[in-house]
């Protein structure tokens, strides 16, 4: 996709997403436009674009038409470019992205392992187009699926969505079409549709960045299915923690508002529709569709007990469709392209392309999409490049805190929304952790634990207390005082949580610890028969070492240590002792010799 | 008195002159002195005081025509609101499944120990107030931080001393 709007058609575009504009790559754009002026090239357009999903390699340059991608540029490096490609057309080879298994330098976008092995659907615009120019959308073929929606009938239109077997994308994976269908019939003088974008996932940042990259597709689908089930009225609910998302999406709206996409009378077509943009205040609990309600409704976002369901007395009362941002965003896209061409793509099942934010101990961090059945090894080491530093994969953690972990066995594992279901874990909103050696399953389990038991809304108590008392096993196990019984009331009560909750949130939250208990049984029990953490986290259950050889005396650790637990001259070897240590691991983490060792605790641990 | 109370003490003795009664008056009515709208009045009023005090927010039950209760109910709920006035910048710390994996308590340590402040604190000079958050979207650059608006990533122990020295340094020379 090369839109050429400039005359010449060279482009420079720099990533203005979240990642990118934490190194300042605003400055980059700026510096562009004046080495520009400098070298007194006229017929090259700078422009900046949303986040791309290949954040770790930030900031982004590319130039087009050739195609050209620069990675982790500085402020320094724009009159090298400048000079060398854009006057000489000669490209900077040392700004090219290489690759971490052939160390080859490669220059084109779309050569790239990262990029080639993806199937992007809605993540087409996403770096390659100005999100807040509405043009660049259009001249991209947006807006042509609500058009063509606006010329069939409303049954029509929710047909056609059924017929692609789009599911949901937040996590649960409900035939969209279908849900379209009960709130199109539901009684009601108002009805309303609302875009969740409440992405709470720790570890998952692909609605945030497809709100910052292309808004309007957003904002085309749900103006799509505001005609299908009959809505004058949508509501975008925002995470406080996504300003640039919040801003990129006002911007939207209003320059669709002024170009007739939004407002009374769209296209002359006499359907009408508006969209209010509503931001949390940090609560994860209202990325549930109902208490996400009460949030819009301006309450204590707490979850009621379904049914009745949304569709026929959501907000107000009223008849309320919900869905995720990428869900919209796919209707969007079906409606343009048909739903034979979605159902070309990914399982019979579950249709189209699933999207993944691929982080943790990976080499390629960053945004992908890709077909439904595409493997996980496939993700990992062809996509993702493999574990950091080459590492020993240990497991991926998906679906975040409502997910669970999969081991090395189950790398062959196809994405899809039943394969994910049956080995204990979700496709989730997308998040996809990668976890090597290095990561304690236990500790990881307790982590996901402390995030829904601080983020439990307290109404019921299985989720209250229960997500509690998970918690408080865990940790025991982490300090090495549980028993064998502690063991069996964890998996007991897991159980007892599920069955029990009110809403998603608390009977998803025992996910991380009934798929490590699948999975990893053989380091919970390291942790409570041997008192010993295989992959050495728990610190009660480690110490740290000087190995004497390789110490160079350097006095970096002693320095460091905020406890004063390090002895030793300058230029002799240093000494850890091991009753005052607190194990923070920042001598470890600074020694420039690696001189320093985790071990595992000797003697009795308290 | 501790910190705290001392803190708590400021909160309630917080008093609404002309200037602020105006910018109040002015986001309620923006708002249609809508009880729905409640979120968005306190995220507002938060961004104009840096946090809720008591007297605002029986001035805004006044206004909104509902209880005082009502407002600390669901203005409790939400992390994003605070009581107690913040130092001058506010980091959080991404606590997110990412940089977990990649080591954000040994960075949150550092700046406990650093700051000689805790989670949820302000430091004595009243420069910082350390949070931490779940996840900030920034997961490619694990672990993260934010100072004010500003993402800080791939953060090591070494960087964020630098970081936070930029601040101080900056705030000597004020």
């Amino acid at each position: 996709m090369k839109s050429d709007s400039s005359k010449n058609g060279r482009k420079i575009l720099i990533c203005e997403g979240t990642g990118c504009l934490s190194s300042k790559s605003d400055l980059i754009k700026d510096r562009f436009e004046e080495e520009l002026k400098k070298a007194d090239v006229e017929d090259v357009e700078v422009t900046f674009t949303g986040c791309h999903g290949f954040c770790a390699q930030g900031p982004i340059v590319s130039v087009l038409p050739e195609d050209t991608l620069y990675v982790k540029v500085n402020v320094e490096d724009v009159p090298t470019i400048v000079e060398s490609h854009i006057v000489k057309n000669q490209p900077v080879e040392k700004l090219f992205y290489e690759d971490p298994t052939t160390h080859n330098k490669i220059e084109r976008y779309h050569d790239i392992l990262f990029y080639k092995k993806q199937q992007r659907l809605i993540l087409s615009r996403c770096g390659q187009i100005n999100p807040e120019r509405i043009q660049e959308y259009i001249d991209t073929g947006g807006y042509v699926g609500l058009a063509k929606a606006l010329k069939m009938s409303q049954e029509e239109v929710i047909n056609l969505i059924k017929q692609s077997g789009l599911r949901g994308r937040g996590g649960a994976g409900f035939p969209t079409g279908l849900k379209w269908e009960f709130c199109y019939k539901a009684q009601g003088e108002e009805k309303y549709v609302v875009c969740n974008a409440d992405e709470g996932d720790p570890g998952a940042f692909m609605d945030r960045s497809i709100l910052e990259a292309d808004p309007h597709s957003v904002l085309e689908g749900m103006a799509i299915g505001a005609y299908a089930i009959g809505s004058s009225k949508g509501f975008i609910y925002v995470r406080a923690e996504y300003p640039l998302a919040v801003k990129r999406f006002r911007k939207a709206i209003e320059t669709a508002r002024s170009k007739g996409y939004l407002g009374d009378n769209i296209l002359g077509s006499g359907f009408s529709f508006d969209i209010q943009v509503k931001e949390g205040a940090g609560a994860f609990v209202c990325g549930e569709e109902t208490a996400l309600i009460a949030s819009i409704e301006g309450k204590r976002g707490m979850p009621v007990s379904k049914p009745p369901f949304p569709a026929e007395h959501g907000l107000w009362g009223y008849p309320t469709n919900i869905n995720n941002v990428k869900t919209w965003a796919f209707s969007s896209w079906i409606l343009r392209n048909g739903y034979e061409e979605f159902r070309k793509i990914g399982t019979e099942s579950s249709p189209g392309t699933a999207i993944f934010s691929l982080t943790g101990k990976i080499k390629n961090s960053g945004l992908i999409e890709v077909p439904m059945g595409t493997k996980l090894r496939e993700i990992i080491y062809e996509l993702g490049g493999g574990v950091l530093e080459d590492k020993e994969f240990k497991a991926v953690q998906t679906g975040g805190p409502s997910g669970g972990c999969l081991p090395k066995e189950l790398l062959d594992l196809p994405v899809d929304f039943e394969s994910f279901k049956e080995a204990d874990s979700i496709m989730g909103s997308g998040g996809m952790v990668v976890v090597d050696e290095e990561t304690c399953i236990v500790d990881l389990a307790k982590y996901f634990l402390q995030f829904t038991q601080s983020e439990s809304c307290g109404k019921c108590v299985p989720c209250r207390v229960g997500t509690k008392e998970l918690l408080d096993i865990c940790t025991k196990i982490t300090e090495g005082k549980a028993t064998l019984e502690d063991l069996d009331m964890l998996e007991e009560l897991a159980h007892t949580v599920v069955d029990g909750s009110l809403c998603n949130l608390g009977k998803t939250a025992p996910n991380p610890v009934i798929s490590t208990l699948r999975y990893f049984k053989d380091e919970f029990l390291a942790h409570i028969e041997e008192k010993r953490c295989p992959a050495k986290v728990c610190k009660e259950l480690i110490s740290y070492e000087v190995v004497e050889d390789a110490c160079i005396g350097c006095q970096r650790c002693k320095r460091e240590c905020p406890v004063d637990a390090i002895t030793g001259e300058k230029k002799g070897p240093h000494f850890i002792d091991a009753s005052i240590c607190i194990r923070c691991g920042l001598c470890y983490e600074n020694c420039p010799t690696d001189a320093i060792i985790k071990v595992d605790k000797v003697g009795e641990v308290a | 008195m501790d910190s705290t109370t001392k803190q708590k003490q400021v909160n309630s003795d917080f008093k609404i002159d002309e200037k602020t009664k105006q910018k109040l008056d002015q986001i309620i009515t923006s708002a249609d002195k809508d009880k729905s709208n409640l979120i968005q009045i306190l995220q507002e009023t938060q961004d104009l005081l840096n946090f809720l005090p008591e007297s605002v927010l029986a001035y805004i039950s006044t206004q909104l025509d509902v209880t005082e209760n009502w407002i600390y109910g669901v203005a409790t709920f939400y992390s994003q609101f605070k009581f107690i006035k913040p130092g001058k910048h506010i980091i959080k710390v991404c606590m997110g499944t990412a940089c977990h994996v990649r080591g954000s308590n040994t960075i949150k340590d550092k700046i406990e120990t650093e700051l000689d402040v805790k989670v949820g604190e302000t430091t004595e000079d009243g420069l910082f107030s350390l949070e931490e958050v779940f996840c900030l979207g920034c997961c490619a650059l694990a672990p993260v931080m934010v100072i004010d608006d500003e993402v800080f990533g791939s953060l090591t122990s070494a960087k964020l001393k630098r970081i936070l020295t930029k601040f101080q340094k900056e705030e000597e020379e004020l």
